[in-house]
């Protein structure tokens, strides 16, 4: 199968999209001459020249306005930028978006999508590294997508741009440039069906994004002494796949969950929780949590390094679970 | 013009320190020993410069991503910053912040702030601490043409008014934010005319003139001292060099960039003082070498300085750190 960049794939998934649908259009600051500040969107540059648009910074605007443009009948796409920059229009995104429909006793189709550039880069320092998609988790009222391959982006992208939910999509930013294999032909990928990304039978290590190829690689790693990880990329957080866990969790015994963002409140948490109040029974050793240490994102390369979990991070954790 | 040539020297030798510093650390990053980003203050030096040298210790500013230029102006120890680009442990945040985010609380630096606007809303702050305490401080809040769009400008202006604080919001309107152009963001000619809407004092100045803003920022200032509130002065410059290091610059043609350059800030002051015998070609020499030296100690200092302790990512979260999940 032919190779492509998990860029690439965003930029197909949209310009596909876009020739299906004239509805869909999307803006935010930095795309349409360079294509997103780490031009994520290089594939789309020159095309639809109206349904891409460079906007001021102004945050707040960007996000409510998806809001205004869906009600209106559009499939607004809005950039957020970077992560940390959805903080500064947060009222936009918690008080608006995500609660429309609910507090109107269900009305219209909020069909949006936030999307952009999220987590920890080199040295980008602690207001352009966050990992904050737990948030939106906990916040009721939209999906959220967290690709880890340009395979992924791809289906899980065309399926957000064809639902009738709000959708937010965190870019992990080292995973621009990644190549993968991606079919020439036409797939979607639904919301809430995890991916086993490597079957084993010791352990299982439920990721997202950057951190599902850092448990690769731990996986790989032990795989050399012995200890056979089945490792699940869960892809989309809401809705999260229970089921493939639990079974998996059957089978193995034994759960790792690892994010980028806090160890502390971290999406793994809820996946712990309820892994321990439905199969408690199959479990032979606590759950074990990978996360960020509970401080910003240091500049300094040796801090970042100290502060940000790896595949040495998932491996410690498996170690404390496999001997149990 | 009535200045001393002590004071113009001063304004000159400011500008060029800058300048080398900015120099010096576009080489740095390029040569990858800079980790992180680096936005340049190039052919913007006489915004800070004028500006400041209106400013005392006990008077605060706010800085943006762009903001070496903020802090060397305002006395920083290049020293310091330079070993905050370079991570190290003696740098200004111990390499916790990096170049958008270096402050010195002790000399009046609010911080830099990597968030555009991010500072607006920490100098109105500042302004009401100033007025609670009955000082005669003021604070300068340094921001782009860019940042002027954000909801963060519009709240800060009109508090200011509300409340007379002392702070005068100094726009860089250096034609870009990133790669988009002013023009087709903002919706005035000129933001110092944004002014009107908040009833506060506006100017629009020719910020690649240094003593142009010196001048109106010493109003301004006279003005924040007498407690007649804040004032808006937006300083047209140009953005000669990329948005940050490494910037493909998509959006503009390098003749633009060339035909600009010719109005750059230091070489047209320089000018001025060499007509006027206020600055002999020696002098200006024993400025830059000065200048040059300086950075180049700066650089030995970051470069010997070590790395900080990778423990040392869990300190100066909180004041105690008593009880503290890491
Ligand atoms: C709230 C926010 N949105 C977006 C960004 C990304 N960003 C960093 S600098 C910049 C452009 C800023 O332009 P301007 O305010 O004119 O300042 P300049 O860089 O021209 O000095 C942008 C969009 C950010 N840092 N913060």
């Amino acid at each position: 199968m032919r190779e492509i960049t998990f860029s690439e794939a965003l930029g197909e998934a949209m310009l596909e999209e876009m020739q299906r649908d004239p509805t869909i259009f999307t803006y935010g600051e930095d795309i349409a001459k360079q294509g997103g500040i780490f031009g994520a969107y290089k594939p789309i540059l020159g095309k639809y020249k109206d349904r891409i648009i460079d906007t001021p910074i102004s945050e707040e605007v960007i996000f409510g306005s998806a809001l205004g443009a869906a009600l209106a009948g559009m499939r607004p796409v809005a950039e957020f930028h970077f992560s940390d920059f959805l903080f500064t229009g947060m009222t936009a995104v918690a008080n608006q978006i995500m609660k429309f429909k609910y507090m109107t006793g269900g009305q219209g189709k909020i069909h949006l999508i936030l999307r952009g550039p999220d987590g920890i880069s080199k040295s980008a320092a602690a207001q352009h590294s966050e990992s904050i998609e737990t948030l939106f988790m906990h916040i009721p009222g939209i999906k959220i997508i967290v690709p880890s391959t340009p395979y992924d982006m791809k289906g899980l992208f065309k399926t957000a741009l064809k639902a009738d939910d709000p959708v937010i999509c965190f870019e992990h930013k080292m995973l621009y440039a990644k190549k993968g294999p991606v079919p020439e032909e036409e797939y979607y990928i639904p919301f809430g069906k995890a991916d086993i990304k490597r079957a084993g039978k010791d352990v299982t290590v439920v990721a997202t994004s950057r951190m599902v190829h850092e448990s690769l690689k731990a996986s790989e790693e032990l795989a050399k002494e012995g200890i056979d990880v089945e490792v699940i990329d869960l892809r989309t957080l809401v809705p999260w796949d229970k089921e493939t866990i639990i079974e998996s969790v059957k089978k193995t015994h034994r759960l790792v969950v690892a994010h980028e963002t806090w160890r502390r409140g971290g999406w793994g948490a809820e996946i712990a929780a309820t892994v321990q109040e439905e199969a408690f029974e199959y479990l032979d050793a606590p759950i074990m949590r990978v996360g960020a240490k509970n401080v910003h994102i240091p500049f300094s390369p040796p801090l970042q390094d100290f502060v940000v979990p790896d595949y040495k991070s998932v491996i410690n954790e498996i170690r404390k679970v496999v001997n149990v | 013009m009535q200045y001393e040539k002590e004071f113009l020297i001063g304004l000159y030798r400011t500008m060029v320190r800058i300048r080398n510093f900015e120099l010096k650390a576009e080489e740095l990053f390029l040569q990858g020993k800079l980790p992180g980003f680096i936005h340049l203050y190039i052919g913007e030096e006489a915004i800070a410069t004028g500006a400041m040298a209106n400013l005392r210790k006990d008077d605060y500013i706010t800085s943006t991503h762009r903001g070496h230029g903020h802090m060397i102006a305002k006395g920083a120890d290049v020293k310091k910053m330079m070993a905050e680009l370079y991570g190290k442990e003696t740098g200004y945040c111990k390499g916790k912040g990096g170049s958008m985010h270096i402050a010195d609380v002790s000399i009046g630096v609010l911080g830099a702030n990597g968030e555009v606007a991010g500072g607006l809303p920490i100098a109105v702050g500042a302004g009401m601490a100033i007025k609670m305490q009955k000082k005669d401080s003021v604070v300068i809040s340094f921001f782009g043409d860019g940042a002027s769009n954000r909801g963060a400008f519009h709240e800060a202006l009109n508090w200011a008014s509300v409340f007379k604080l002392p702070i005068i919001f100094l726009n860089e309107n250096n034609q870009f934010a990133s790669t988009e152009r002013v023009t087709e963001t903002t919706s005035v000619k000129n933001i110092g005319d944004r002014a009107k809407g908040y009833n506060i004092v506006g100017a629009t100045v020719d910020g690649n003139d240094v003593i142009a803003v010196y001048e109106v920022v010493k109003e301004a200032v006279e003005r924040a001292r007498n407690g007649d509130g804040p004032t808006l002065i937006e300083a047209k410059t140009y953005r000669i060099k990329g948005h940050f290091v490494g910037d493909p610059e998509l959006y503009r043609e390098r003749s633009e960039v060339d035909e600009k350059w010719q109005f750059e800030p230091i070489s047209r002051f320089e000018s001025t003082l060499l007509k006027m015998g206020m600055l002999t070609d020696s002098e200006k020499d024993s400025i830059w070498k000065d200048a040059e030296v300086e950075v180049k100690d700066a650089v030995n200092f970051a470069e010997e300085s070590t790395y900080p302790a990778p423990e040392s990512a869990l300190q100066d979260l909180f004041e105690s750190d008593e009880g503290y999940d890491y």
